[in-house]
């Protein structure tokens, strides 16, 4: 138990730096479109919903699905929204090479 | 670990898979030219970590889950297709969902795990809780500001940093007995519950100018409390999209403070808005401008070799893009250079008017932002500024009583000739006086911007006469 908390901030911080140097490089013209981006990654959190709403519990199972229900739904939303509206500002950055005369 | 059946030792290599596509899908974003990629390599890692899940020996029903996803599905399409004007306060509002997840999550695990909670489990818990609300609420406050059914100004009154810090002192040291003494259950709705009251309290006194740094900081915290609840849950994937998350909204606040020349806690405590009220009400005004009709400013426009634009969130707001990028064309027809300065905060949100612009076609490598296009600012023949204010004030240089002194600015006051799109004199959005104005070599247009611009086009020697 100690020495798997002591990996998870391992973990913690080696994604922190690592986050650090991948988005210092992003440039300002996809910041908005990074904020949606790593908004959907986040929503990741869903795995944890659907374990929720899913396992088996010995007591608290109905608050388990009814939680982890309505957090399944909040962080679809997020996937689903993210992704689409990403690539949708995505495909409107075009280089004037590209442009039609 | 022995006993873990070997499809839960799949589902972890699934997860390690979504880990790796998640980094790959940042690093791709770096530049437009990869970035689609990066969205792709995202959804598979997504798609691949949520099928994996599914097939969790564990799991005893399914109906509720796949009810879950499909609602969760038809809820995230429309949020997908707002109009892009609309991103900031749909960013806020899944800021909110993505934190609201994270409270439900933390809050069944507690009641699940309690009274039998280790220490260091419930702290991390407690953050969880805590970042989450106050994420949850805070974002639904930002996102009813920029959609402006909330009241866009700054509601301050005396003490309300004592009160904000006071209420989040108490949630935290709540927190600290909860950490001692976990089977003391009653208490954990308060920390749920004041988080709640105090992410709207937080942003009640922040005005709408602030709301770029705003919304990165909820970025951050919801990724952190993503971050929390990954420790809790002893999921590794999670911590690193949490940790990315978290890393990516505190480097784009820094970023926005720093373009605005303000601290976190200023942002968080300052009020900005109010404070400037005074300041610049004292300005006596005797100072004349000269301006200039469309004709005019077509004719100087057309002899021009270099011509930058600098928009501001003005601009979006007359909804002039479309005509900018008509006058970008003629102008590029007749063989003028044409390139765009973005201040930073020139949107609602960090690279929000790249947005706008790339949505109005204009090619995104004539985008330049701040650094980039200050130093061709002393080539330029003429700096045409649209719906901005304070980011090109040249008093932020060398005013030291000015409350924007120190502020980055573009330098557009460098320019041979400097035109000022602009409905009327009345200060900008901070309210502050701008010396621009009066220079000799300033041109304002005054007019809406749509329609001005428009004119211009039209008004262009050989151009498209109606």
């Amino acid at each position: 138990m100690k020495l798997d908390l002591l990996t998870s901030l391992y973990v913690f911080m080696l994604a922190a730096f690592i986050g650090f140097e991948v988005i210092r490089r992003v440039s300002p013209l996809l910041h908005t479109p990074l904020m949606s981006l790593t908004n959907a990654l986040d929503a990741i959190a869903v795995v944890g919903a659907i374990l929720l709403a899913g396992l088996h519990h010995e007591h608290g199972a109905l608050l388990a699905k009814v939680l982890g229900t309505i957090a399944i739904v909040a962080a679809t939303s997020n996937i689903v929204g993210g992704f689409l509206i990403t690539d949708r500002m995505l495909r409107m950055f075009k280089t004037s090479g590209r442009r039609k005369p | 670990m022995s006993t873990v059946p070997p499809s839960d030792q799949l589902i972890e290599v699934a997860y390690l898979i979504a880990t790796a596509l998640f980094i790959l899908s940042l690093k791709w974003l770096g530049s437009p030219a990869t970035a689609r990629r990066g969205v792709f390599a995202g959804e598979i890692g997504m798609l691949v970590a949520v099928l994996a899940t599914l097939l969790h020996h564990g799991i005893v029903e399914y109906k509720w889950i796949l009810i879950a996803l499909v609602l969760g599905s038809i809820i995230g399409v429309p949020l997908g297709e707002v109009a892009m004007t609309a991103v900031p306060q749909r960013t806020a509002l899944s800021h909110a969902f993505g934190a609201l997840c994270v409270t439900l999550v933390g809050t069944a695990e507690f009641y699940l795990r309690a009274p039998a909670v280790p220490p260091f489990m419930m702290a991390v818990l407690s953050m969880e809780v805590i970042l989450g609300s106050l994420t949850f609420t805070g974002s639904l406050m930002a996102a009813g500001k920029l959609q402006e059914i909330l009241p866009q100004r700054p509601i301050t009154y005396k003490g309300q940093n004592i009160v904000n810090l006071g209420l989040l002192g108490v949630a935290i040291v709540v927190a600290g007995v909860l950490v001692a003494h976990p089977e003391k259950m009653m208490l954990f709705p308060v920390i749920v519950g004041i988080p709640l009251v105090f992410g709207v309290m937080m942003i009640v006194p922040i005005g709408g100018a602030d709301m770029p740094t705003v919304i990165s900081l909820l970025n951050s915290y919801a990724g952190l409390s993503a971050a929390a609840m990954g420790f809790v849950l002893d999921s590794k994937l999670l911590i690193i999209a949490g940790a990315l998350d978290g890393a990516s909204g505190f480097i784009l606040s820094v970023n926005m403070s720093k373009a605005m020349n303000r601290s976190f806690s200023n942002v968080l405590f300052g009020a900005f808005g109010q404070e400037q009220a005074g300041a610049a009400a004292g300005a006596q005004e005797t100072r004349s401008v000269h301006s200039a009709t469309p004709e005019e400013a077509a004719a100087i426009l057309s002899a021009a070799n270099k011509v930058v634009i600098v928009p501001g969130y003005g601009m979006a707001v007359a909804q002039a893009q479309h005509k900018v990028r008509e006058l970008y064309d003629a102008l590029t027809k007749r063989g003028i250079d044409v390139k765009f300065g973005i201040h930073p905060v020139a949107g609602r949100m960090p690279g929000h008017m790249n947005v706008l612009l790339a949505e109005a076609d204009i090619p995104y490598d004539k985008l330049l932002d701040m650094d980039e296009i200050n130093g061709e600012f002393a080539q330029a023949d003429v700096a045409l500024v649209i719906g901005a204010n304070d980011v090109t004030n040249p008093a932020a240089r060398h005013d030291h009583a000015s409350p924007i002194y120190g502020m980055p600015i573009l330098d557009v006051d460098k320019a041979r000739t400097v035109m000022v799109i602009k409905r009327s004199m009345a200060a900008g959005f901070a309210g502050i006086d701008n010396p621009l104005y009066y220079l000799d070599r300033t041109l304002m247009l005054f007019g809406d911007a749509k329609s001005f611009v428009g004119s211009i086009v039209r008004e262009l020697p050989g151009g498209n006469h109606e």
